[in-house]
């Protein structure tokens, strides 16, 4: 399966959509464990993300509109989830550069790029109620799923399925990084809102990826 | 003379660093603001301390003082998309935000280099208030 620069441009476009209307929900677990701005402050981001993407040049490749993405995101977003997936968006970005389609393979290694920004600008791992809740078990499904020749859309469902499953995990664990941590224990039976906004990312990729 | 960027969520809060610190050093010493949202949020931007070490570097190094949460990630985002121009020539001082910047700023102010700049900025939080 090939993925072009339209499609990748439809999953941002989808993933807007998503923030946009995750606004409040998203928000609503930030005020619980947090300081109650992740909501307002993705789609913030997002929104400029939408509005760069309308002026950048026509012929730019998928690297180029990755990271175009995630330079808006470290200048707009406000919050932590800026440098992180700002971060994680410039990786994928660099991991892809020049490439106006992508395989496969190519999806992995923009996962595997963007769990480890996520990694090395936040310093945390899985089990610190973190969005790598989220992206970390959603790539190993994914990888697994491709590697025993599973199509790409089934393999992002699963991904998606384990992203789910990751996120929900949060709701058991204390924070160990972020606003959050401060709360230590008592962060225990609320959903990462991080993690909430990753899982929510993979669906929307996983779902413009079933419908082609 | 070594250059100086604060960093912070609340432009208030650099803002009010700023007029301390340019106070103590009277204006000597290049300091730079980064503080809020472009939208006037509390936040910070990575692109805006981009701007801000460059207008304060003068070549001999810029330090960049931070506070909490995203201010330490954004400034070391900042200091990847300087890149290797930049390389050794811009650091994070690991210190509070007020007692290093004032620190770090009386420093420079009486020439001393990079290293040392960053050393007393670092020495601020050991500083023993009682």
């Amino acid at each position: 399966m090939v993925i072009t620069k339209e499609d990748v441009l439809k999953v941002i476009d989808k993933i807007v959509e998503v923030i946009r209307e995750n606004k409040e929900y998203l928000t609503e677990l930030d005020s619980a464990i947090g300081d109650a701005d992740h909501g307002i402050n993705m789609d913030r981001g997002f929104e400029a993300v939408k509005q760069k993407l309308a002026t950048i040049p026509e012929n730019s490749d998928i690297g180029t509109i990755l990271k175009t993405v995630g330079m808006t995101l470290v200048s707009t977003v406000g919050g932590a989830s800026g440098p992180l997936y700002g971060t994680a968006f410039m990786r994928a970005g660099q991991a892809v550069q020049g490439k106006t389609e992508l395989t496969e393979e190519d999806v992995v290694k923009i996962f595997e790029a963007a769990l480890q920004g996520i990694k090395d600008r936040g310093k945390a791992q899985a089990g610190d109620k973190t969005m790598i809740d989220s992206i970390e078990p959603a790539y190993k499904a994914l990888k697994e799923s491709l590697e025993n020749n599973i199509a790409l859309p089934e393999a992002l469902k699963r991904a998606v399925n384990a992203a789910k499953e990751g996120m929900e995990y949060t709701k058991n664990i204390s924070a160990r990084k972020g606003r959050a941590s401060y709360l230590g224990e008592r962060s225990i039976g609320h959903i990462d809102p991080g993690a909430t906004s990753s899982y929510l990312m993979i669906k929307a990729l996983a779902d413009v990826i079933n419908l082609l | 003379m070594v250059g100086i960027v604060l960093v912070s969520h609340s432009r208030k809060i650099v803002e009010g660093v700023f007029e301390l610190v340019n106070q103590m050093t009277r204006g000597k010493v290049p300091i730079g603001i980064a503080g809020g949202t472009p939208d006037g949020r509390l936040g910070t931007d990575a692109a805006e301390i981009v701007e801000q070490v460059k207008k304060v570097d003068r070549g001999e190094g810029v330090v960049v003082l931070v506070d909490i949460g995203s201010a330490v990630m954004s400034a070391q985002t900042a200091v990847e998309l300087l890149g290797e121009e930049y390389e050794g020539k811009v650091k994070i001082a690991d210190a509070p935000l007020v007692e290093g910047a004032v620190a770090a700023a009386v420093e420079a102010s009486i020439g001393s280099d990079f290293e040392k700049v960053l050393t007393v900025a670092e020495e601020a939080k050991k500083m023993n208030k009682l």
